[in-house]
């Protein structure tokens, strides 16, 4: 593969970065948002959190994408291919983030909490200095493990009409009929993605951590 | 829009055809996975630097990049190389090299978890290595690895769909013909996600189920 080639691929990968930062952050609100509804006292709002969460974790992610680009459409809502692809990441890792919230605001321990009340807070106080920094520390890791499946999950992204790095080797494939070259070095440059996610990851988690002494 | 699902299940018996594909691809995947996965587990532990280093790149490499651009390599890259593999083949092959490198990794961690006291306790009884494995390491990470297999099996499950890309003749691939054929889009898939919701559904209950009945057996103090 020669080094312009190579240089389009590259681009590809800055592509598919974007919209998989893009997708984690909406992901990370709706996250917070259905997280909070499952955790709602009304047990209506809670099932529904429950559905949203079992539904777009239990489908496959392609063919969640192919409904809603298939759906938008017939329902006379016309978007670009990117705007479709990004709503489709966001809303299948909005239902993991929130499992993952969930599972952090779960793990608090009962005696932090008691002892803030103990102690005269009020319960948004207590949610504000003593939950929320909690859960999101006990989280952190998660959010990282999610924004590397989506960096690798946006590889369907492609078959939406959404030109990343997928659909580059794709066409580089075809047009110098050398698959093997191609898609290897795309692969090299998911590697590569994932690798700067996770050393960010263990970024954040230590200054967290330095943060809390 | 009209949302009319009676001519997409007209075509039950090719969509059950289509799903048993499914579910075989899914269980003869899962079932190669885990015996591949576990022989790189037990080759990592015992095979010293030179078999562990090789073998621990290539399962970050598989971990590290979409399936979808695994299959590519494998179904388009392959023939290159002398591997023109029919597109079933394909599936299932890269299925099984995906998954068996999620499953090493899990039975690396479990096989890890087993106290040495208790490995150390069997080779002065005069076990051999074989027996260690069979008779102490397997029993006792069963109950430690159940839960993220289940959890893999699920993933799986759900990969699948991804087959249909390299025009592996399953559920996905089908139903998204049909629905293309009648200009049906919308009911196929949505029949479609509500199958794979339904059946993850099931194999998570099942997964729990399994999981109360062997921790009863828990050898964990």
């Amino acid at each position: 593969m020669s080094w312009k080639l190579f240089e389009v691929l590259v681009q590809a990968a800055g592509t598919t970065a974007v919209i998989s930062l893009v997708s984690i952050s909406i992901g990370l609100l709706i996250g917070v948002g259905v997280c909070a509804a499952m955790m709602h006292h009304h047990p209506a709002v809670g099932r529904l959190g429950r559905v949203y969460v079992s539904f777009f974790r239990g489908a496959p992610l392609l063919v969640q994408l192919l409904l809603l680009y298939n759906l938008l459409p017939v329902i006379g809502v016309n978007l670009p291919s990117v705007v479709t692809a990004v709503i489709g990441l966001s809303l299948c890792t909005g239902a993991y983030q929130a499992e993952n919230l969930r599972g952090g605001f779960a793990s608090i321990p009962v005696g932090l909490v008691e002892a803030a009340e103990m102690v005269g807070f009020s319960p948004w106080q207590t949610f504000i200095r003593i939950k929320a920094p909690i859960a999101i520390s006990l989280t952190l890791p998660a959010v990282v493990n999610e924004a590397i499946m989506i960096l690798k999950a946006s590889s369907l992204a492609s078959v939406v009409g959404m030109v990343e790095l997928t659909e580059t080797a794709k066409n580089i494939a075809a047009s110098t009929f050398r698959p093997l070259e191609s898609y290897a070095a795309a692969g090299l440059l998911y590697l590569v993605l994932n690798w700067i996610v996770a050393s960010g990851g263990r970024l954040g988690e230590r200054l967290l951590r330095a943060g809390r002494t | 829009m009209t949302f009319d699902l009676s001519l997409i299940l007209s075509y039950g018996p090719e969509l059950l055809l289509a799903a048993a594909a499914t579910f075989g691809i899914w269980a003869a995947g899962s079932l190669a996975a885990v015996a591949l996965g576990f022989a790189i587990a037990l080759a990592r532990r015992y095979g010293g630097f030179l078999v562990d280093g090789p073998l621990r790149l290539l399962v970050e490499i598989v971990r590290g990049t979409p399936f979808l651009v695994q299959l590519f390599l494998l179904y388009f890259g392959g023939p290159f190389i002398g591997l023109s593999l029919e597109p079933t083949e394909a599936g299932l092959l890269g299925l099984s090299i995906y998954g068996a490198a999620y499953f090493a990794e899990i039975f690396r961690a479990g096989l890890e978890a087993v106290p040495r006291s208790h490995v150390e306790s069997a080779e002065c009884l005069g076990f051999t290595r074989w027996q260690i494995v069979r008779r102490i390491l397997v029993p006792e990470m069963t109950v430690l690895v159940l839960p993220p297999c289940v959890n893999m099996f699920i993933v799986l499950i759900k990969e699948t769909a991804i087959l249909s890309i390299i025009t592996v003749p399953e559920l996905t691939l089908v139903i998204t013909g049909i629905g293309s054929k009648y200009y049906a889009f919308v009911e196929a898939l949505f029949l479609l996600a509500l199958f794979y919701w339904g059946l993850v559904e099931l194999a998570s209950r099942l997964g729990r189920l399994l999981e109360a009945r062997l921790a009863k057996l828990s050898f964990a103090a």
